[in-house]
């Protein structure tokens, strides 16, 4: 195989078509054809307005508490003896994740289009937090569909999102995880299309969601980038996300992707391990395929059938991934290392340990790569990892695996 | 070019009546009982088969239609598997067209030539693939048309006008009427709109309109077939196979039987009323 020739520039897609390459597209049924045209039209107006992006522009900063620091990880720099390891704190925005620059955008998008009625997809219950504080915010019904087995193992976020005035509607079909969490919520709009909103968390789905959640998104990256340069004169050396559908990632990497001196990693989870299916991994593992309106890697079987996966992380159990990151994979731009449950637990535990912060084990997976990629760099060189999200929700989980008494 | 979906729809014109499309679900619950139920359908009085294609994520049926599609993986339907059922059926009945109705991913591993090919070797007339709008025609539609199937494109509610011509431009066979805005199964469709819709399409083609959705007896497909040129039922008869079985999964009645006798009853609404 002949490698693929280098593009002018990484920061150019989707086309018209909302393709990245092969990947991406509208792959919806025709119910929704129109209204993810008419999302589209909407959104390319709203993007540039001055208005909208002020409007968006002080939410971020009087709601959210943006721009959100870049840490330097001292003491686990120091321990790991390498590289010089900054964390993007988006765990300390209001809602504890990335999750809420999205939600914002969309729900002036949602206002700016008469819509009066919120849905969204959960896996670990972040977006499905910040998609009831917006909701509630903004004074409009919202309903999460989430997965059987996430609402019994994101308790926590449950609760919050009940007393924020969501209906929390869990999905048994499957394995009662995104996947199927994504189905329910597609079978609600494609119901319920004249009022309805359906806000995806992830930079996936039918073009123009994952443009439009990547923008939304971006504000991690391009502030990382200018704080970067405000501390340390220069531009990081490596930069590391977690991916599971892919928002945080795409959100921190975009800004960076023509800055070709960059290094740049996506840690996908790698479950119990790639020999077997319990894992995520569906850039390193799986194969291009179409589902929830796009055409991405995913993990599926020779029948076309799909796969469900395994994490301990929720918010990254998912058998695929944004459609702009398998083009960045296929392209090589960037680079997909999976990361085990068991590494990321560790990676959890020492981060906590050593810096004080309890991650998300999402962003446990990125940091537990960034322990095994510091120690190969220099002491001179640096890097920025996305911590995505706080961990108090995972404390359970966590507790349980290290066999304390919950 | 004509295929079995053209005559069929030409003869039934000269009949003066509206067509009775049944959908059931390949590989529901095991092949075998799914090809004698496929068998059963013609004498019932089936004009049109859709010969359903399992998915893992069906995002726009219902619970119904989920569950036998969950069913048929579970017994080891793949899409080789129904091919072969269609070649199966063709041994006896090379008259009653047979359109495959699913989705996109397992065709697209499958291979696009390799099914086309494979598809039009066992006898299959057309396709309904639900997650390919117009928009992502090149994909499969067209190449399903060079090979010589109809391809049958859905035209649901929120299709206005402006859009109408677009979804209308490379289907072939009939068109699709979805009644409503919604999962399979979910509604009984109100005949008014129907007819106003089913007017609305046919001032921009001349291809007949089959109208499903919803549709559960007898009664609601006479109303459907006032209408229409055709009447889809889809969720009953995969909720007849359902009902054949108890909560452990034992027989209780034969499904081929059970559904012989619902079709029968839909096909004497369908035809109880006379095209004006």
């Amino acid at each position: 195989m002949t490698a693929p020739m280098e593009p002018n520039s990484f920061r150019i897609g989707p086309d018209d078509e909302g393709m990245y390459g092969i990947f991406g597209g509208r792959f919806v049924a025709e119910t929704l054809m129109p209204l993810i045209l008419d999302l589209e039209k909407h959104w390319n107006a709203a993007k540039d307005e001055p208005a909208f992006r002020a409007e968006l522009d002080h939410l971020g900063r009087h709601y959210t508490g943006r721009p959100s620091p870049l840490y330097f990880a001292e003491r686990l720099t120091e321990h790991l003896g390498g590289a010089k390891i900054y964390f993007k704190r988006e765990d300390l925005n209001h809602t504890g994740s990335h999750k809420i620059n999205n939600c914002l955008g969309q729900i002036l998008l949602a206002k700016r289009m008469g819509k009066t009625r919120i849905i969204a997809e959960t896996g670990a219950g972040q977006h499905g937090v910040a998609s009831a504080t917006v909701a509630a915010r903004f004074g409009l019904p919202c309903i999460v569909y989430m997965g059987a087995t996430d609402v019994e193992r994101q308790k926590p976020n449950v609760f919050r999102m009940n007393l924020l005035g969501a209906e929390v509607k869990p999905v048994s079909s499957g394995h009662g995880t995104l996947k199927d969490a994504m189905n329910e919520a597609l079978r609600d709009w494609v119901t319920n299309v004249e009022d309805t909103y359906y806000l995806i968390g992830t930079a996936a789905g039918p073009h123009p969601y994952p443009e439009l959640v990547r923008d939304l998104q971006s504000v991690i990256g391009t502030e990382a980038r200018e704080q970067i340069q405000e501390l340390e004169g220069r531009l990081p050396d490596a930069i590391v996300a977690a991916v599971g559908g892919g928002s945080n990632a795409i959100g921190l990497f975009h800004p960076f992707l023509d800055d070709r001196q960059v290094a740049i990693h996506g840690v996908e989870a790698g479950g119990h391990g790639l020999a077997g299916d319990e894992h995520c991994a569906s850039m390193t593992a799986g194969r291009p395929g179409v589902l929830h309106g796009n055409r991405t890697y995913l993990l599926q079987n020779d029948d076309g059938q799909i796969l469900d996966g395994h994490s301990v992380s929720a918010g990254l159990d998912y058998p695929g991934v944004g459609p702009e990151h398998s083009w960045l994979k296929d392209s090589g731009r960037v680079i997909y290392s999976p990361i085990l449950d068991e590494e990321a637990i560790e990676a959890f535990q020492m981060t906590t340990r050593l810096e004080g912060i309890i991650p998300a084990l999402e962003s446990a997976h990125a940091i537990a790569h960034a322990i095994k990629l510091a120690p190969t760099m220099g002491r001179d060189q640096i890097m920025i990892v996305n911590f995505s999200g706080r961990g108090d929700k995972d404390v359970h989980t966590v507790g349980k695996m290290l066999g304390m008494e919950m | 070019m004509t295929t079995r979906i053209d005559r069929r729809f030409a003869r039934l014109k000269e009949e003066n009546r509206p067509a009775l499309v049944t959908y059931f679900m390949g590989g529901d619950p095991d092949y075998e009982t799914s090809l004698s139920i496929m068998k059963a359908l013609p004498a019932a009085g089936s004009d049109v088969i859709e010969l359903g294609m399992p998915f893992s994520d069906p995002m726009a049926d219902g619970p119904a239609i989920q569950a036998a599609g969950l069913r048929a993986l579970k017994s080891g339907q793949t899409l080789a598997k129904t091919l072969q059922m269609a070649r199966d059926f063709r041994e006896g009945d090379d008259d009653t067209p047979i359109v495959m109705m699913g989705y996109y991913n397992p065709i697209y591993i499958y291979g696009v030539e390799r099914f086309l090919s494979d598809a039009k070797e066992a006898g299959i007339d057309g396709l309904i693939i639900v997650d390919l709008p117009p928009e992502m025609d090149q994909e499969l539609c067209v190449p399903a048309i060079k090979a010589g199937l109809n391809f049958i494109r859905l035209a649901t509610p929120t299709t206005d006008e402006e859009r109408l011509p677009k979804v209308l431009e490379n289907t072939s066979g009939f068109v699709y009427y979805v009644s409503m805005t919604g999962v399979t199964g979910s509604a009984l469709p109100d005949t008014n709109n129907v007819s106003a819709a089913v007017s609305r399409i046919k001032e921009h083609t001349d291809l007949p309109i089959c109208v499903g959705f919803g549709v559960k007896t007898a009664r609601q497909a006479k109303a459907i077939g006032e209408a229409a040129d055709g009447v889809v039922v889809g969720s009953a008869i995969v909720a007849a196979i359902a009902q054949c079985y108890d909560d452990n999964g034992k027989r209780i009645e034969d499904p081929a039987e059970a559904v012989a006798t619902l079709v029968k009853g839909l096909a004497d609404g369908v035809r109880s009323r006379q095209m004006a």
